[in-house]
């Protein structure tokens, strides 16, 4: 599901000049789908960024960006509003080698938000959603006072214990 | 050249930069590896390319971990020569100050290297080693 008027809203912004991160727009990362509280990123393949240049499969620091960007679009995503956050913690695990050539999705999820901390989730993957190269668990300190508290309703909650992430 | 080769030669040159070779990654962001004695500090060089959040600016979180992670491997890949890089099973990050479009340096510790999976904790810093900009540990898998 998309929420377009949420979407929409934080594109906008995060085009104009003053708010486009410059290491963004080196990786080409792209924003392709937005909802309360999920968001997912295109990064294109980039030869230059491999972590072995035998097997040109893309370092894991490419991976961790895309990652936490998308974790922290989440969390914008749950709070509705531009607003400063910054990463607590980031976890990641490798499942599996990204394949070359292809371009790797980031997806997080907010999956939880109180007064100063947002809790995430999130997964990198390439064709298949379903087999996913790498997993993220992520917590996000909110940096502007007051912000939390008011928008907990847009969090989407993590399903039923040992259901579907969707 | 095989990655073997490449570590032998830069540990006796000392010129850890011809490890770019083999990782583009290196290149790409500016990534450094200097020996002080003993110690091996990898280095993320200023680059305004290389920031995340315009308004401070402060560089990307996932540039600081793409440091903690490389700086991990080469660590092992100094301390054991093998046939290929070791690879990355899982890294935690965490952040514990805004990074600045400065310098940003890296010190591995190996804590347990065991046959197939290490252990290695990670700090970085930029003026002050006592004032960290972020910490990491995670497990590596040996070749």
């Amino acid at each position: 599901m998309t929420d377009k008027a949420l979407m929409e809203r934080i594109v906008r912004f995060r085009t104009k000049a003053e708010n486009q991160s410059p290491f963004g727009l080196y990786l080409g990362l792209e924003i392709i789908d937005i909802d309360k509280g999920e968001a997912t990123l295109a990064v294109p393949y980039a030869k230059h960024l491999a972590g072995n240049s035998l097997t040109g499969v893309l370092h894991g620091g490419i991976i961790t960006t895309s990652l936490d960007s998308a974790c922290g679009l989440s969390v914008i995503a749950a709070l509705g509003e531009p607003t400063t956050i910054a990463t607590l913690d980031l976890r990641i695990d490798y499942l599996k080698p990204a394949s070359p050539e292809e371009t790797v999705f980031a997806y997080g999820h907010c999956y939880k938000v109180t007064k100063n901390v947002c809790f995430v989730r999130g997964i990198a993957y390439q064709k298949d959603k379903a087999k996913p190269i790498a997993n993220a668990t992520a917590t996000f300190m909110i940096t502007a006072k007051g912000t939390g508290r008011q928008v907990q309703k847009n969090a989407q909650p993590l399903p039923a214990a040992g259901g579907p992430t969707k | 050249m095989n990655f073997m080769e490449l570590i032998k030669r830069a540990k006796e040159t000392e010129d850890f930069s011809i490890l770019s070779q083999k990782i583009p990654y290196m290149k790409s962001l500016g990534i450094e590896v200097h020996q002080y004695g003993g110690l091996l500090i990898t280095t993320l060089k200023a680059d305004p390319k290389l920031t995340g959040n315009p308004w401070i600016p402060a560089l990307h979180g996932g540039n600081i971990g793409g440091l903690l992670e490389m700086a991990a491997i080469v660590q092992l890949a100094h301390d054991q020569e093998s046939d290929d890089l070791p690879r990355t099973i899982n890294i935690t990050v965490e952040y514990l100050r805004t990074g600045f479009i400065k310098d940003l340096h890296a010190k591995a510790l190996v804590t347990k290297r065991g046959r197939r999976v290490a252990n290695v904790q990670v700090q970085c810093w930029q003026d002050d080693p006592d004032k960290p900009v972020a910490s990491m540990h995670g497990h590596f898998l040996m070749s």
